[in-house]
């Protein structure tokens, strides 16, 4: 008994190795970052100086890109939940033999970088375009009206990159659905849509967790599409963050708004998977 | 509309048990890409019977009751109930449900939620007190809380059915439900679906490959094979007197003799097998002329040792050898070589009257007439032969 309890333990050290590595060190880094003292400069050095004020700066001075980022990312996440859940649904229940086919063109973007990509929605999204000129054609945007820089061409570009990460738990989860189940409910006299509600819907409820949180996490943390589909006004945290750290030098402010938004992501999944309550379900 | 309307009010729960309407199949057919499943099948079944659709895996006995669930679409034919067709109503319009293979339980919902699911989906009032009532019907009042997967096979059946029965179907289906449980259970649970389907009333069509289950809690059987209705009748009128080696073999076993037809007068039809006249009651000859299969189950051969008397007057052959015999507790099985190389099967209850045989003894066969069967030669003897597991 008691050698496999030690085998236990010496078989979790591979993960506790890979935890500190990959995840402690750089946490504690961070949040010693977060904790210096702000007068430090890449000539002087710096000193973890356990200055908690650093978190009321970089919030009084950064609340807005805060909240503007938890917004973007809200509304492409709710966005990719609808678009993702009709192409989950479609290619688990309808798409018969082009169900592989379908998936791999769900994944297909990622051959290709995140920045390429992102960089061809700008070409795709400007002013002398054919989506703003067809969209000013048809009167939906004035004269002078246009995509970029506006928080559209952001949401947009949040969507477009993000929805793989939603469409894939989804199609996990509804696969999964044994097809007798919603056959039951057709014979308990619920109709085509109520079958949905009580039957499909709960039961994918793991897949809209998962895929709302791997999309809101790294959409709420985001600065490429901002960055090149925005302008300052639509500034995410994460283009703060990086102005901060790569050109200010202002690593104990970046470091705090780091944290803040981390810590504030944290609550906000505990809080939801709390509510979601999927332990429920197998 | 209102005649929907008019017909969801008939169903519900207040409807009187044994108020169904009778269920009738017409030319029903269905036919996959690249098989037939069913081909125009007529059925008729009667309110308030406990019907079984009895055949071996493929024979379309599923594919026909899907399609009275709605859960298939017929490729011709049609499905009433009394005066109203349902053959292509929505399965949620029907006032038929089904207790699945797998039972098919909401693994999201609880028990009381499962049975609870087609009443709320109607709006029915009272809705706990109904489903208290249904669970105290499967003796699961105390699981109401606990979900699906808490619960042993058996108790997940007696949901499957509590949340069939609770709608007061005019039809329940039962797709073999007790497949999946093991042998004892499968035999409490055969009484226990009984005992309900007598207490309720209501119309009980029941798919099985088990032909002892069927026997155990049908008062009708239909034997299909191949997409069609093999025969039909009691549980004793198929095994007495089947009509097809398929049904011989499949329902119980039977020793089919080859034989030729030699007289057939008033009720007696005479036949000559391999040398010895036997006789068997008209109405239980289903061929007059030619060749023919003599038919007799094992349990109705009387054997004993060479030249003892047998006490079955009628037809009566000598020199057989017995090459095989199982103890089985109740009874022995003995397989006996007849002069003409076919081995026979012999069942007899051990009552303790005389020794087992051995094996290689010679003995006497006998059975009397009234038991035998005479079936068309252009059958096949090894139809419905069931691969012994």
């Amino acid at each position: 008994m008691r050698r496999g309890r030690l085998t236990g333990y010496w078989l979790m050290l591979p993960a506790a190795l890979w935890l500190g590595l990959f995840f402690v060190i750089p946490f504690y880094s961070l949040l010693a970052t977060s904790l210096y003292d702000p007068e430090g400069s890449v000539l002087t050095g710096y000193d973890v100086s356990y200055r908690f004020a650093n978190f009321v700066d970089a919030l009084e001075q950064f609340w807005e890109p805060l909240v503007r980022s938890l917004w973007y990312a809200a509304v492409a996440t709710a966005i990719c939940l609808v678009l993702g859940y009709v192409l989950a649904y479609a290619i688990a229940f309808k798409a018969g033999r082009w169900r592989t086919l379908l998936l791999v063109l769900v994944i297909a973007p990622f051959f290709t970088s995140f920045l390429v990509r992102t960089l061809s929605w700008k070409l795709i999204l400007a002013d002398d375009g054919f989506v703003v000129e067809t969209l000013q054609f048809l009167h939906l945007l004035g004269e002078d009206g246009r995509l970029l820089a506006t928080p559209v061409a952001v949401i947009a570009g949040l969507v477009y990159n993000f929805l793989p990460f939603m469409v894939l738990p989804l199609y996990a989860s509804l696969e999964k659905i044994d097809g007798r189940l919603i056959e039951a409910a057709g014979d308990l006299y619920a109709s085509p849509s109520r079958g949905f509600l009580k039957v499909t819907l709960p039961l994918s409820k793991p897949g809209v967790v998962a895929g709302t949180l791997l999309t809101f996490i790294p959409a709420a943390g985001d600065y490429i599409n901002a960055a090149l589909l925005g302008s300052p006004n639509q500034r995410m945290l994460g283009n703060v963050i990086q102005n901060l750290f790569t050109t200010t030098g202002d690593y104990a402010v970046a470091g705090a708004l780091s944290v803040t938004l981390m810590a504030i992501i944290v609550a906000m999944v505990m809080v939801y998977i709390r509510t979601a309550g999927t332990e429920e379900l197998v | 509309m209102s005649l929907a309307a008019d017909r969801a009010s008939e169903r519900s729960s207040e409807r009187p048990a044994g108020a169904g309407r009778d269920l009738r199949l017409a030319a029903l057919t269905k036919e996959f890409a690249t098989f037939t499943a069913v081909r125009s099948l007529d059925l008729e079944i009667p309110a308030g019977t406990f019907f079984a659709l009895l055949g071996p895996s493929g024979c379309g006995k599923t594919t026909t009751l899907r399609m009275v669930a709605g859960l298939e679409r017929p490729t011709s034919g049609t499905i009433h109930l009394g005066d109203d067709e349902i053959t292509y109503e929505k399965p949620y319009r029907r006032p038929v449900n089904t207790v699945f293979q797998s039972y098919a339980l909401f693994p999201h919902l609880d028990i009381h939620e499962n049975v609870a699911f087609g009443l709320r989906r109607r709006k029915v009032k009272d809705v706990d007190r109904q489903v208290q009532e249904m669970l105290a019907l499967v003796e699961l009042e105390g699981q109401a809380r606990k979900r699906p997967p808490q619960l042993s096979g058996g108790q997940q059946q007696r949901v499957a059915l509590a949340r069939a029965l609770i709608n007061r179907p005019e039809v329940l289906l039962l797709d073999e439900p007790l497949g999946a449980l093991d042998l004892k259970l499968r035999r409490s649970m055969q009484l226990e679906i009984k005992r309900i389907q007598t207490e309720v009333g209501l119309t009980f069509v029941h798919v099985t490959h088990d032909q002892e289950e069927a026997m155990t809690m049908a008062d009708t059987i239909a034997v299909m094979n191949g997409g069609v209705i093999e025969q039909l009748g009691s549980p004793a009128e198929l095994y007495e007197n089947p009509r097809t080696t398929f049904v011989a073999n499949f329902l119980g076993q039977s020793n089919l003799i080859a034989g030729t037809i030699s007289s057939a007068e008033g009720d007696l039809v005479r036949v000559d097998m391999h040398g010895t006249q036997v006789s068997i009651p008209a109405d239980r000859a289903h061929v007059h002329s030619g060749a023919g299969w003599v038919g007799i189950r094992p349990e109705k051969v009387l054997i004993a040792p060479a030249g003892e008397p047998i006490d079955a007057p009628g037809n009566h052959m000598s020199g057989g050898v017995i090459t095989d015999v199982s103890f089985v507790g109740v009874s022995t099985q003995y397989l006996v070589r007849m002069p003409w190389g076919q081995e026979l099967m012999a069942f007899e209850q051990n009552t303790g009257r005389r020794a087992v045989l051995d094996s290689g003894t010679p003995v006497d066969v006998s059975w009397r007439p009234e038991f035998a069967f005479l079936l068309p030669a252009t059958q096949d003897v090894n139809a419905g032969v069931v691969e012994e597991s």
